[in-house]
């Protein structure tokens, strides 16, 4: 619990960090929303992209942000400054030092989400997710899928240095499939299909769908799953501590 | 009573042998050197008594303990300073040792700890922004805040300034004092021949010899020298005739003997009978990095 505390309090001294994992997807959002003018008009769906499709899309990118970069970054500090070795010396494994990092970065992703909503509510009145619990359960889900992705990454950059290098250069893919560059309506088929795999497409439908007040696709929900499991077995598989 | 006894100890990596043989006891009460050149095992050895890490061969008790199947009681009796273990930049020093001592069932008091290192003053401090002998001292509050029977402190003034390293010697022998007994890893002769009772001297992943410092130079015989400048010309057979001298040789207007026991004060005793006063006078006696070179063949730095 002190090891929360801890963990929590130095999380926050890196306000920097902090200020661009949580600001970034909303100043794009309502500046996004703000300037281009089809993002504010009634589309053939019979909503405008600000309802739905744009707070889904920067709350993907809010938690790839914090999944593929700050996580891979921290952990890998922590393993190149000794700081999980010196822990293992003592009765406490150091695995609690990653599970309160998870767990920090987690409730970073819901106070990001909060946000969101209500930025978006402020600025363009969109409603909140009308399908709210499924909606958390895709949240916890697909954010449980990318810190897995994140410890992978964790796992084999070399130094710290390079974490978050090798974070950004899987999460521009990551968000290209998702569905940040475009949307994933007008994507093409073979993209399509990809994106359909990729753990971001999913997340990123399933997001949307159950802020337009429809239970997520269980196809899409299988696929984050799966990718947890898949990534979730290669970090414990590859994790190292030193 | 033995606290820690190694056997045969053997650690191999996928490409090195990072120790070969390696068997020693410490006492309860001592600080016990671990000595060698880098690269010697020494580290491999205490990690693995430390069960950091698993040993391929021979057996490791610490208190009764096996650190490879009693892991979490080991932790309880001993604390480790690591050689490349720190920190978090950011954390303050009394958040570390409120931490650490979290996860002890029976901690000793932190703020009692970090006044006996010295830190009181430093307690807000970021870890970033300690200098290194700070750093070393949390270092060796951190291992002690479990309370542990057994310190194993590696490599535990290396790269720090002279002042730096006498406080932190001392600090260890403070250590000792309180009833912990030490294991202590280093490459310093120096640190080794004032702080050690006994040491270990390792080389290439096997123990070389145990024994105290000076027991140590002893092996290597008792031979002195001693160097000066007489204030007026002396025959070699005056220095000869002195039962204690064994060869005396001459460089410019220097002049030195070698020979063994009470030398230098039997020495300047025949001197003053001739009433010659032996200038820049200078004892050398055979030190530990002679009595590494002596067992190995190659020097200890």
């Amino acid at each position: 619990m002190k090891l929360l505390v801890v963990e929590t309090k130095l999380h926050l001294r890196e306000w920097p960090q902090l200020l661009f994992t949580i600001g970034l997807p909303v100043t794009l959002l309502v500046v996004l929303g703000l300037s281009i003018p089809g993002m504010t008009e009634l589309g053939n769906s019979g909503e405008r992209a600000v309802d739905t499709q744009l707070p889904s899309i920067m709350l993907l990118l809010s938690l790839l942000i914090t999944a593929c970069t700050v996580v891979p970054g921290v952990l890998a500090a922590y393993r190149e400054q000794g700081v999980l070795r010196r822990m293992s010396t003592t009765p406490v494994h150091p695995v609690r030092v990653l599970g309160a990092q998870l767990l920090i970065n987690l409730a970073g992703g819901v106070v990001s989400t909060a946000i969101l909503i209500v930025a978006s509510s402020l600025a363009f009145g969109t409603a909140a997710p009308r399908q709210w619990a499924w909606f958390v359960v895709v949240f916890l889900l697909g954010s449980a899928a990318l810190m897995a992705i994140g410890l992978v990454i964790a796992a084999v950059a070399p130094n710290a240095k390079t974490a978050p290098g090798i974070g950004s250069v899987v999460m521009m893919p990551l968000m290209l499939l998702g569905g940040v560059w475009i949307p994933r309506e007008i994507m093409p088929d073979t993209l399509r299909t990809v994106s359909d795999y990729s753990v971001a497409g999913p997340l990123a439908q399933a997001l949307r769908d159950t802020w337009a007040g429809q239970a997520p696709q269980p196809v899409h929900l299988l696929v984050i799953a799966a990718g947890l499991v898949i990534f979730g077995g290669l970090a414990v598989r590859l994790f190292r501590w030193e | 009573m033995k606290l820690i006894e190694v056997r045969n100890l053997r650690k191999q990596y996928p490409n090195h042998l990072a120790v070969d043989d390696v068997s020693f006891e410490v006492a309860e009460g001592e600080i016990f050197g671990i000595l060698g050149p880098n690269g010697a095992g020494k580290t491999t050895t205490v990690e693995c008594v430390a069960g950091l890490r698993a040993r391929d061969g021979g057996t490791v008790r610490v208190a009764g303990l096996d650190p490879n199947q009693d892991r979490g009681e080991l932790r309880q009796v001993l604390g480790m300073q690591l050689q490349s273990a720190a920190l978090p930049e950011k954390i303050k020093v009394w958040e570390a040792m409120d931490l650490y001592a979290s996860f002890y069932p029976d901690p000793a008091n932190w703020s009692e700890l970090l006044d006996r290192v010295g830190l009181t003053d430093k307690r807000d401090s970021a870890f970033k922004k300690l200098s290194g002998g700070q750093r070393q001292r949390l270092s060796v509050a951190l291992a002690l805040v479990g309370r542990p029977r057994v310190a194993v402190l590696d490599e535990l003034t290396t790269g720090l300034d002279p002042q730096a390293r006498r406080d932190t010697w001392e600090l260890v022998q403070q250590v000792r004092d309180s009833g912990v007994t030490i294991v202590l890893v280093t490459h310093f002769m120096e640190e080794a021949e004032r702080l050690c009772d006994r040491l270990a001297l390792i080389d290439t992943g096997r123990v070389v010899a145990t024994d105290t410092p000076s027991g140590l130079i002893a092996q290597v015989g008792e031979e002195q020298r001693v160097r000066f400048r007489p204030s007026a010309p002396v025959a070699d057979d005056v220095l000869l005739a002195v039962p204690e001298v064994s060869q005396v040789a001459r460089s410019g207007d220097q002049i030195v003997v070698t020979g063994s026991g009470n030398l230098a004060p039997a020495v300047t005793l025949a001197l003053a009978q001739h009433q010659i006063v032996p200038g820049d006078l200078r004892i050398e006696q055979a030190t530990l990095d002679d009595a590494f070179l002596a067992l190995t063949g190659r020097k200890l730095a």
